[in-house]
Protein backbone atom coordinates (compact mmCIF):
# COMPACT_ATOMS: atom_id res chain seq x y z
CA UNK A 1 0.00 0.00 0.00
CA UNK A 2 2.80 2.36 1.02
CA UNK A 3 4.78 1.43 -2.09
CA UNK A 4 1.75 2.21 -4.22
CA UNK A 5 1.21 5.61 -2.57
CA UNK A 6 4.93 6.40 -2.96
CA UNK A 7 4.72 5.44 -6.64
CA UNK A 8 1.57 7.56 -6.90
CA UNK A 9 3.29 10.60 -5.40
CA UNK A 10 6.26 10.03 -7.72
CA UNK A 11 3.98 9.96 -10.76
CA UNK A 12 2.17 13.03 -9.42
CA UNK A 13 5.49 14.87 -9.11
CA UNK A 14 6.45 13.90 -12.67
CA UNK A 15 3.08 15.12 -13.89
CA UNK A 16 3.62 18.37 -12.00
CA UNK A 17 7.05 18.76 -13.64
CA UNK A 18 5.54 18.22 -17.07
CA UNK A 19 2.67 20.62 -16.30
CA UNK A 20 5.06 23.42 -15.22
CA UNK A 21 7.06 22.87 -18.42
CA UNK A 22 3.90 23.25 -20.51
CA UNK A 23 2.88 26.29 -18.42
CA UNK A 24 6.31 27.89 -19.00
CA UNK A 25 5.95 27.35 -22.76
CA UNK A 26 2.43 28.85 -22.65
CA UNK A 27 3.81 31.87 -20.74
CA UNK A 28 6.56 32.34 -23.36
CA UNK A 29 3.94 32.08 -26.13
CA UNK A 30 1.89 34.82 -24.44
CA UNK A 31 4.91 37.06 -23.77
CA UNK A 32 6.02 36.75 -27.41
CA UNK A 33 2.50 37.47 -28.67
CA UNK A 34 2.13 40.66 -26.58
CA UNK A 35 5.62 41.77 -27.65
CA UNK A 36 7.45 41.56 -24.31
CA UNK A 37 9.83 39.02 -25.87
CA UNK A 38 11.13 39.91 -29.32
CA UNK A 39 9.78 37.34 -31.81
CA UNK A 40 12.90 37.80 -33.96
CA UNK A 41 14.92 36.38 -31.07
CA UNK A 42 12.51 33.84 -29.60
CA UNK A 43 9.89 32.43 -32.00
CA UNK A 44 6.47 31.31 -30.79
CA UNK A 45 6.59 27.83 -29.22
CA UNK A 46 3.65 26.85 -31.47
CA UNK A 47 5.73 27.94 -34.49
CA UNK A 48 8.61 25.79 -33.25
CA UNK A 49 6.27 22.83 -32.85
CA UNK A 50 4.86 23.40 -36.33
CA UNK A 51 8.38 23.63 -37.80
CA UNK A 52 9.32 20.10 -36.71
CA UNK A 53 7.26 18.23 -39.37
CA UNK A 54 8.51 20.77 -41.94
CA UNK A 55 12.19 20.21 -41.15
CA UNK A 56 11.62 16.45 -41.00
CA UNK A 57 10.18 16.54 -44.55
CA UNK A 58 12.26 19.31 -46.16
CA UNK A 59 15.64 18.89 -44.48
CA UNK A 60 15.82 15.13 -44.86
CA UNK A 61 16.10 14.65 -41.12
CA UNK A 62 15.88 10.86 -41.21
CA UNK A 63 18.85 10.68 -43.56
CA UNK A 64 20.81 13.10 -41.35
CA UNK A 65 19.85 11.08 -38.27
CA UNK A 66 21.15 7.94 -39.98
CA UNK A 67 24.39 9.76 -40.91
CA UNK A 68 25.00 10.74 -37.27
CA UNK A 69 24.09 7.24 -36.10
CA UNK A 70 26.54 5.73 -38.61
CA UNK A 71 29.32 7.92 -37.18
CA UNK A 72 28.32 6.91 -33.65
CA UNK A 73 28.29 3.23 -34.67
CA UNK A 74 31.76 3.43 -36.25
CA UNK A 75 33.13 5.24 -33.21
CA UNK A 76 31.55 2.68 -30.85
CA UNK A 77 32.96 -0.21 -32.88
CA UNK A 78 36.44 1.32 -32.65
CA UNK A 79 35.91 1.96 -28.94
CA UNK A 80 34.87 -1.63 -28.31
CA UNK A 81 37.74 -3.19 -30.27
CA UNK A 82 40.62 -0.84 -29.40
CA UNK A 83 39.42 0.31 -25.96
CA UNK A 84 38.85 -3.19 -24.58
CA UNK A 85 42.09 -4.46 -26.15
CA UNK A 86 44.10 -1.62 -24.56
CA UNK A 87 42.35 -2.24 -21.22
CA UNK A 88 43.24 -5.95 -21.41
CA UNK A 89 46.85 -5.03 -22.26
CA UNK A 90 47.11 -2.75 -19.21
CA UNK A 91 45.59 -5.51 -17.05
CA UNK A 92 47.99 -8.14 -18.41
CA UNK A 93 51.14 -6.06 -17.78
CA UNK A 94 50.91 -4.60 -14.28
CA UNK A 95 53.93 -2.36 -14.69
CA UNK A 96 52.44 -0.86 -17.84
CA UNK A 97 49.18 -0.22 -15.98
CA UNK A 98 50.97 1.49 -13.10
CA UNK A 99 52.90 3.62 -15.57
CA UNK A 100 49.94 4.61 -17.77
CA UNK A 101 46.75 4.54 -15.70
CA UNK A 102 47.09 8.15 -14.46
CA UNK A 103 47.78 9.27 -18.03
CA UNK A 104 44.61 7.56 -19.24
CA UNK A 105 42.65 9.20 -16.41
CA UNK A 106 44.12 12.58 -17.43
CA UNK A 107 43.06 11.84 -21.03
CA UNK A 108 39.49 11.39 -19.78
CA UNK A 109 39.56 14.94 -18.36
CA UNK A 110 41.39 16.52 -21.32
CA UNK A 111 39.32 18.77 -23.63
CA UNK A 112 40.13 16.63 -26.69
CA UNK A 113 37.39 18.15 -28.85
CA UNK A 114 39.32 21.44 -28.83
CA UNK A 115 41.89 19.74 -31.04
CA UNK A 116 39.33 19.44 -33.85
CA UNK A 117 41.30 21.81 -36.14
CA UNK A 118 44.17 19.34 -35.84
CA UNK A 119 41.92 16.41 -36.80
CA UNK A 120 40.63 18.48 -39.73
CA UNK A 121 44.16 18.91 -41.05
CA UNK A 122 44.96 15.22 -40.63
CA UNK A 123 41.71 13.62 -41.89
CA UNK A 124 40.14 16.47 -43.88
CA UNK A 125 36.59 17.81 -43.56
CA UNK A 126 35.02 14.38 -43.63
CA UNK A 127 33.16 11.81 -41.55
CA UNK A 128 36.56 10.29 -40.64
CA UNK A 129 37.41 13.44 -38.65
CA UNK A 130 34.10 13.25 -36.78
CA UNK A 131 34.48 9.52 -36.04
CA UNK A 132 38.12 10.03 -34.95
CA UNK A 133 37.17 12.77 -32.48
CA UNK A 134 34.25 10.70 -31.15
CA UNK A 135 36.59 7.74 -30.71
CA UNK A 136 39.34 9.81 -29.01
CA UNK A 137 36.81 11.41 -26.65
CA UNK A 138 35.30 8.06 -25.59
CA UNK A 139 38.48 5.97 -25.36
CA UNK A 140 39.58 6.72 -21.78
CA UNK A 141 36.44 5.49 -19.91
CA UNK A 142 36.42 2.23 -21.92
CA UNK A 143 40.06 1.52 -21.05
CA UNK A 144 39.66 2.47 -17.38
CA UNK A 145 36.48 0.48 -16.86
CA UNK A 146 37.90 -2.58 -18.67
CA UNK A 147 40.96 -2.54 -16.39
CA UNK A 148 38.68 -2.08 -13.36
CA UNK A 149 36.43 -4.99 -14.39
CA UNK A 150 39.29 -7.37 -15.15
CA UNK A 151 41.10 -6.47 -11.91
CA UNK A 152 37.93 -7.10 -9.88
CA UNK A 153 37.50 -10.66 -11.20
CA UNK A 154 37.11 -12.99 -8.20
CA UNK A 155 40.25 -15.00 -7.46
CA UNK A 156 38.20 -18.19 -7.12
CA UNK A 157 37.12 -17.92 -10.78
CA UNK A 158 40.71 -17.44 -11.90
CA UNK A 159 41.74 -20.46 -9.79
CA UNK A 160 38.99 -22.57 -11.38
CA UNK A 161 40.41 -21.65 -14.79
CA UNK A 162 43.91 -22.59 -13.63
CA UNK A 163 42.70 -25.91 -12.25
CA UNK A 164 41.30 -26.70 -15.72
CA UNK A 165 44.71 -25.75 -17.13
CA UNK A 166 43.26 -23.12 -19.45
CA UNK A 167 45.69 -21.31 -21.71
CA UNK A 168 46.11 -17.53 -21.27
CA UNK A 169 43.75 -16.89 -24.21
CA UNK A 170 41.14 -19.34 -22.87
CA UNK A 171 41.46 -17.81 -19.42
CA UNK A 172 40.74 -14.38 -20.94
CA UNK A 173 37.79 -15.40 -23.15
CA UNK A 174 36.16 -17.92 -20.77
CA UNK A 175 36.81 -16.41 -17.33
CA UNK A 176 38.13 -12.84 -17.25
CA UNK A 177 36.08 -11.16 -19.97
CA UNK A 178 32.68 -12.65 -18.96
CA UNK A 179 33.37 -11.69 -15.31
CA UNK A 180 34.38 -8.16 -16.31
CA UNK A 181 31.47 -7.61 -18.75
CA UNK A 182 29.29 -5.48 -16.43
CA UNK A 183 32.13 -3.00 -15.80
CA UNK A 184 33.19 -3.14 -19.47
CA UNK A 185 29.67 -2.29 -20.52
CA UNK A 186 29.53 0.66 -18.10
CA UNK A 187 32.75 1.92 -19.74
CA UNK A 188 31.33 1.39 -23.22
CA UNK A 189 28.18 3.26 -22.29
CA UNK A 190 30.19 6.21 -20.92
CA UNK A 191 32.43 6.13 -23.97
CA UNK A 192 29.41 6.07 -26.27
CA UNK A 193 27.88 9.09 -24.51
CA UNK A 194 31.15 11.06 -24.80
CA UNK A 195 31.42 9.99 -28.46
CA UNK A 196 27.82 11.02 -29.24
CA UNK A 197 28.24 14.46 -27.59
CA UNK A 198 31.44 15.15 -29.47
CA UNK A 199 30.16 13.82 -32.79
CA UNK A 200 27.09 16.10 -32.83
CA UNK A 201 29.22 19.01 -31.56
CA UNK A 202 31.87 18.62 -34.25
CA UNK A 203 29.19 18.18 -36.94
CA UNK A 204 27.87 21.57 -35.87
CA UNK A 205 31.32 23.18 -35.70
CA UNK A 206 32.62 22.00 -39.08
CA UNK A 207 29.20 22.14 -40.75
CA UNK A 208 29.43 18.57 -41.99
CA UNK A 209 27.47 15.35 -41.44
CA UNK A 210 24.06 14.85 -39.88
CA UNK A 211 22.10 16.49 -37.07
CA UNK A 212 24.78 18.97 -35.93
CA UNK A 213 25.08 20.34 -39.46
CA UNK A 214 21.29 20.70 -39.69
CA UNK A 215 21.26 23.16 -36.73
CA UNK A 216 24.16 25.12 -38.22
CA UNK A 217 22.51 25.37 -41.66
CA UNK A 218 19.15 26.49 -40.27
CA UNK A 219 20.84 29.08 -38.02
CA UNK A 220 22.85 30.44 -40.97
CA UNK A 221 19.60 30.77 -42.96
CA UNK A 222 18.10 32.59 -39.95
CA UNK A 223 15.21 30.12 -39.95
CA UNK A 224 14.43 30.74 -36.27
CA UNK A 225 11.58 28.26 -35.67
CA UNK A 226 13.54 25.69 -37.70
CA UNK A 227 16.72 26.24 -35.61
CA UNK A 228 14.82 25.89 -32.33
CA UNK A 229 12.90 22.90 -33.74
CA UNK A 230 16.15 21.19 -34.84
CA UNK A 231 17.69 21.79 -31.38
CA UNK A 232 14.59 20.20 -29.79
CA UNK A 233 14.93 17.27 -32.22
CA UNK A 234 18.62 16.75 -31.29
CA UNK A 235 17.78 16.97 -27.55
CA UNK A 236 15.00 14.40 -28.03
CA UNK A 237 17.38 12.13 -29.97
CA UNK A 238 20.03 12.43 -27.24
CA UNK A 239 17.47 11.67 -24.52
CA UNK A 240 16.23 8.56 -26.37
CA UNK A 241 19.82 7.48 -26.99
CA UNK A 242 20.88 7.86 -23.33
CA UNK A 243 17.68 6.20 -22.08
CA UNK A 244 18.25 3.23 -24.45
CA UNK A 245 21.86 2.75 -23.33
CA UNK A 246 20.71 2.98 -19.70
CA UNK A 247 18.04 0.31 -20.26
CA UNK A 248 20.53 -1.88 -22.15
CA UNK A 249 23.00 -1.58 -19.29
CA UNK A 250 20.34 -2.59 -16.74
CA UNK A 251 19.32 -5.52 -18.94
CA UNK A 252 22.91 -6.71 -19.34
CA UNK A 253 23.78 -6.28 -15.68
CA UNK A 254 20.80 -7.70 -13.78
CA UNK A 255 20.97 -7.46 -9.99
CA UNK A 256 23.60 -4.67 -10.04
CA UNK B 1 63.12 0.82 6.25
CA UNK B 2 62.79 -2.53 4.48
CA UNK B 3 59.42 -1.37 3.14
CA UNK B 4 61.05 1.65 1.59
CA UNK B 5 63.81 -0.56 0.15
CA UNK B 6 61.28 -2.91 -1.52
CA UNK B 7 59.05 -0.10 -2.84
CA UNK B 8 61.85 1.97 -4.28
CA UNK B 9 63.05 -0.40 -7.06
CA UNK B 10 59.46 -0.99 -8.10
CA UNK B 11 58.81 2.74 -8.37
CA UNK B 12 62.04 3.09 -10.29
CA UNK B 13 60.86 0.43 -12.74
CA UNK B 14 57.55 2.27 -13.23
CA UNK B 15 59.52 5.48 -13.84
CA UNK B 16 61.74 3.71 -16.37
CA UNK B 17 58.66 2.40 -18.22
CA UNK B 18 57.15 5.90 -18.24
CA UNK B 19 60.34 7.47 -19.58
CA UNK B 20 60.61 4.69 -22.18
CA UNK B 21 57.02 5.28 -23.36
CA UNK B 22 57.56 9.05 -23.60
CA UNK B 23 60.84 8.51 -25.47
CA UNK B 24 59.15 6.04 -27.85
CA UNK B 25 56.27 8.42 -28.60
CA UNK B 26 58.57 11.40 -29.11
CA UNK B 27 60.94 9.29 -31.24
CA UNK B 28 58.02 8.07 -33.40
CA UNK B 29 56.76 11.63 -33.74
CA UNK B 30 60.19 12.89 -34.84
CA UNK B 31 60.56 9.96 -37.28
CA UNK B 32 57.16 10.70 -38.87
CA UNK B 33 58.03 14.42 -39.03
CA UNK B 34 61.33 13.68 -40.77
CA UNK B 35 59.90 11.00 -43.11
CA UNK B 36 57.54 13.32 -44.98
CA UNK B 37 54.88 10.56 -44.94
CA UNK B 38 52.18 13.05 -43.97
CA UNK B 39 51.33 16.26 -45.79
CA UNK B 40 53.98 18.93 -45.03
CA UNK B 41 53.78 20.57 -41.59
CA UNK B 42 50.91 18.37 -40.32
CA UNK B 43 53.44 16.76 -38.00
CA UNK B 44 56.12 19.41 -37.38
CA UNK B 45 59.36 18.48 -35.64
CA UNK B 46 59.49 18.70 -31.85
CA UNK B 47 62.01 21.52 -32.03
CA UNK B 48 59.60 23.58 -34.15
CA UNK B 49 56.74 22.89 -31.70
CA UNK B 50 59.02 23.77 -28.76
CA UNK B 51 59.92 27.08 -30.40
CA UNK B 52 56.23 27.77 -31.04
CA UNK B 53 55.41 27.07 -27.37
CA UNK B 54 58.13 29.52 -26.31
CA UNK B 55 56.75 32.02 -28.83
CA UNK B 56 53.20 31.65 -27.45
CA UNK B 57 54.37 32.02 -23.84
CA UNK B 58 56.42 35.10 -24.72
CA UNK B 59 53.63 36.82 -26.63
CA UNK B 60 51.58 39.58 -25.01
CA UNK B 61 48.79 38.92 -27.50
CA UNK B 62 48.35 35.41 -26.09
CA UNK B 63 47.99 36.69 -22.52
CA UNK B 64 45.50 39.36 -23.61
CA UNK B 65 43.36 36.68 -25.30
CA UNK B 66 43.85 34.26 -22.40
CA UNK B 67 42.56 36.96 -20.03
CA UNK B 68 39.43 37.38 -22.18
CA UNK B 69 38.79 33.62 -22.29
CA UNK B 70 39.46 33.24 -18.56
CA UNK B 71 37.06 36.12 -17.79
CA UNK B 72 34.34 34.53 -19.94
CA UNK B 73 34.85 31.13 -18.30
CA UNK B 74 35.00 32.67 -14.82
CA UNK B 75 31.82 34.73 -15.31
CA UNK B 76 30.01 31.70 -16.73
CA UNK B 77 31.22 29.50 -13.88
CA UNK B 78 29.98 32.08 -11.38
CA UNK B 79 26.53 32.33 -13.00
CA UNK B 80 26.16 28.61 -13.71
CA UNK B 81 27.75 27.68 -10.38
CA UNK B 82 25.55 29.87 -8.17
CA UNK B 83 22.33 28.95 -10.02
CA UNK B 84 23.37 25.27 -10.20
CA UNK B 85 24.12 25.22 -6.50
CA UNK B 86 20.77 26.84 -5.65
CA UNK B 87 18.81 24.42 -7.87
CA UNK B 88 20.85 21.47 -6.56
CA UNK B 89 20.15 22.38 -2.92
CA UNK B 90 16.46 22.78 -3.73
CA UNK B 91 16.26 19.41 -5.51
CA UNK B 92 18.31 17.69 -2.84
CA UNK B 93 16.16 19.07 -0.03
CA UNK B 94 12.75 18.49 -1.62
CA UNK B 95 11.85 14.99 -2.78
CA UNK B 96 8.78 16.17 -4.70
CA UNK B 97 10.79 18.68 -6.75
CA UNK B 98 13.49 16.06 -7.30
CA UNK B 99 10.93 13.63 -8.77
CA UNK B 100 9.44 16.44 -10.84
CA UNK B 101 12.61 17.84 -12.44
CA UNK B 102 15.63 15.63 -11.80
CA UNK B 103 14.95 13.28 -14.74
CA UNK B 104 14.90 16.32 -17.03
CA UNK B 105 18.28 17.51 -15.71
CA UNK B 106 19.70 13.98 -15.78
CA UNK B 107 18.90 13.63 -19.49
CA UNK B 108 19.63 17.24 -20.53
CA UNK B 109 23.00 17.10 -18.78
CA UNK B 110 24.84 14.99 -21.34
CA UNK B 111 23.39 16.62 -24.50
CA UNK B 112 25.99 18.50 -26.57
CA UNK B 113 25.68 22.10 -25.30
CA UNK B 114 27.37 23.62 -28.34
CA UNK B 115 24.10 23.13 -30.28
CA UNK B 116 22.64 25.97 -28.14
CA UNK B 117 25.24 28.40 -29.48
CA UNK B 118 23.07 29.78 -32.33
CA UNK B 119 20.39 30.57 -29.72
CA UNK B 120 22.98 32.21 -27.43
CA UNK B 121 24.16 34.39 -30.31
CA UNK B 122 20.57 35.53 -30.93
CA UNK B 123 20.01 36.27 -27.25
CA UNK B 124 23.37 37.76 -26.24
CA UNK B 125 25.06 38.80 -29.49
CA UNK B 126 28.35 37.71 -31.04
CA UNK B 127 30.53 39.23 -28.29
CA UNK B 128 31.56 37.89 -24.89
CA UNK B 129 27.93 37.61 -23.71
CA UNK B 130 27.20 34.52 -25.81
CA UNK B 131 30.45 32.85 -24.63
CA UNK B 132 29.65 33.57 -20.98
CA UNK B 133 26.18 32.08 -21.56
CA UNK B 134 27.74 28.98 -23.16
CA UNK B 135 30.06 28.61 -20.18
CA UNK B 136 27.15 29.03 -17.73
CA UNK B 137 24.86 26.55 -19.54
CA UNK B 138 27.70 24.00 -19.83
CA UNK B 139 28.66 24.04 -16.15
CA UNK B 140 25.11 24.33 -14.75
CA UNK B 141 24.16 20.64 -15.15
CA UNK B 142 27.12 18.86 -13.49
CA UNK B 143 26.94 21.32 -10.58
CA UNK B 144 23.19 20.74 -10.07
CA UNK B 145 23.62 16.96 -10.14
CA UNK B 146 26.59 17.03 -7.71
CA UNK B 147 24.92 19.53 -5.34
CA UNK B 148 21.65 17.55 -5.26
CA UNK B 149 23.45 14.29 -4.49
CA UNK B 150 25.69 16.05 -1.93
CA UNK B 151 22.64 17.51 -0.24
CA UNK B 152 21.13 14.02 0.14
CA UNK B 153 24.35 12.70 1.67
CA UNK B 154 24.37 15.23 4.53
CA UNK B 155 24.21 13.57 7.92
CA UNK B 156 20.63 14.01 9.24
CA UNK B 157 22.05 14.72 12.70
CA UNK B 158 23.73 17.90 11.40
CA UNK B 159 20.45 19.08 9.92
CA UNK B 160 18.60 18.32 13.17
CA UNK B 161 21.25 20.26 15.13
CA UNK B 162 20.72 23.29 12.86
CA UNK B 163 16.94 23.01 13.21
CA UNK B 164 17.15 22.62 17.00
CA UNK B 165 19.12 25.91 17.11
CA UNK B 166 16.26 27.44 15.06
CA UNK B 167 18.66 28.43 12.28
CA UNK B 168 17.09 30.45 9.47
CA UNK B 169 17.14 29.10 5.88
CA UNK B 170 20.21 31.21 5.05
CA UNK B 171 21.97 30.12 8.24
CA UNK B 172 21.16 26.48 7.41
CA UNK B 173 22.66 26.92 3.92
CA UNK B 174 25.75 28.83 5.09
CA UNK B 175 26.48 26.94 8.35
CA UNK B 176 25.19 23.40 7.72
CA UNK B 177 24.52 22.52 4.08
CA UNK B 178 27.48 24.13 2.27
CA UNK B 179 30.23 23.05 4.74
CA UNK B 180 28.78 19.50 4.87
CA UNK B 181 28.60 19.12 1.11
CA UNK B 182 31.92 20.76 0.27
CA UNK B 183 33.45 17.68 -1.39
CA UNK B 184 30.57 16.93 -3.83
CA UNK B 185 30.21 20.63 -4.63
CA UNK B 186 33.93 20.91 -5.39
CA UNK B 187 33.71 17.77 -7.55
CA UNK B 188 30.77 19.35 -9.39
CA UNK B 189 32.77 22.56 -9.84
CA UNK B 190 35.70 20.58 -11.27
CA UNK B 191 33.43 18.82 -13.75
CA UNK B 192 31.69 22.12 -14.44
CA UNK B 193 34.98 23.91 -15.07
CA UNK B 194 36.02 21.22 -17.59
CA UNK B 195 32.83 21.53 -19.62
CA UNK B 196 32.77 25.34 -19.25
CA UNK B 197 36.28 25.51 -20.76
CA UNK B 198 35.18 23.30 -23.65
CA UNK B 199 31.93 25.21 -24.22
CA UNK B 200 33.58 28.64 -24.18
CA UNK B 201 36.52 27.69 -26.37
CA UNK B 202 34.37 25.87 -28.94
CA UNK B 203 32.12 28.93 -29.12
CA UNK B 204 35.21 31.09 -29.65
CA UNK B 205 36.40 28.84 -32.47
CA UNK B 206 32.96 29.01 -34.09
CA UNK B 207 32.33 32.76 -33.99
CA UNK B 208 34.57 35.28 -32.25
CA UNK B 209 37.28 37.85 -32.81
CA UNK B 210 39.06 37.39 -29.50
CA UNK B 211 40.01 34.70 -26.99
CA UNK B 212 42.24 31.61 -27.15
CA UNK B 213 39.68 29.69 -29.26
CA UNK B 214 39.89 32.49 -31.83
CA UNK B 215 43.71 32.26 -31.79
CA UNK B 216 43.51 28.49 -32.43
CA UNK B 217 41.12 28.80 -35.37
CA UNK B 218 43.16 31.68 -36.82
CA UNK B 219 46.34 29.60 -36.63
CA UNK B 220 44.45 26.73 -38.32
CA UNK B 221 43.19 29.08 -41.06
CA UNK B 222 46.79 30.23 -41.72
CA UNK B 223 47.87 26.56 -41.65
CA UNK B 224 50.36 27.48 -38.93
CA UNK B 225 50.39 23.99 -37.41
CA UNK B 226 53.25 24.52 -34.91
CA UNK B 227 51.19 27.42 -33.50
CA UNK B 228 48.06 25.17 -33.30
CA UNK B 229 50.03 22.49 -31.43
CA UNK B 230 51.62 25.09 -29.14
CA UNK B 231 48.29 26.71 -28.26
CA UNK B 232 46.68 23.33 -27.58
CA UNK B 233 49.59 22.23 -25.36
CA UNK B 234 49.51 25.46 -23.34
CA UNK B 235 45.72 25.30 -23.12
CA UNK B 236 45.74 21.69 -21.86
CA UNK B 237 48.34 22.57 -19.20
CA UNK B 238 46.35 25.65 -18.07
CA UNK B 239 43.11 23.56 -17.93
CA UNK B 240 44.75 20.83 -15.85
CA UNK B 241 46.29 23.43 -13.50
CA UNK B 242 42.93 25.21 -13.01
CA UNK B 243 41.24 21.86 -12.37
CA UNK B 244 43.90 20.89 -9.81
CA UNK B 245 43.51 24.29 -8.11
CA UNK B 246 39.77 23.79 -7.64
CA UNK B 247 40.44 20.20 -6.48
CA UNK B 248 42.59 21.61 -3.66
CA UNK B 249 39.57 23.47 -2.31
CA UNK B 250 37.84 20.15 -1.68
CA UNK B 251 40.61 18.70 0.48
CA UNK B 252 39.97 18.81 4.20
CA UNK B 253 42.19 21.31 6.03
CA UNK B 254 44.77 19.79 8.36
CA UNK B 255 45.32 21.95 11.41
Amino acid sequence: MMVRSFQGSRNGARLFGLATLVAALALIEWLVRIGVINRYVVPLPTQILASIPRIVAEENVLHRFWQTMQEVLWASLLLAVIGIALGALLYRFTILRQACETWVAALAAAPIVLAYPLFLVIFGRSATTIVAIGFAAGLAPVILKTVEGLTATRQVLIDVGRSFRLSAAQQFWKILLPAALPAVFVGLRLGLIFAMINIVGVEFLINFGGLGQLINELAERYDLPGTYGAICFVIATSIVFFACTERLERWLTPGQ
Amino acid sequence: MSGAATVSPHRRRVLVVRVAIIALVLGLWEAVAASGLLFGDVVPSLVTIGKAVVGVLGSGDFYANLTITATEIGAGLLLGGVSGLAVGILLGANRFLAHAYEALIHYLGPTPKIIFFPVMIMWFGVGSGSKIAMSAVSCFFPIVISAASGMRQIDRVLIRVGLSFRASTWQMIAKIYLPAMRQPVVNGLRLGLGVAIIGTLLAETKLSNKGVGYLIIQAYARFDMPQVYALLIVLFVVSIAANALIGRLGRPRVS
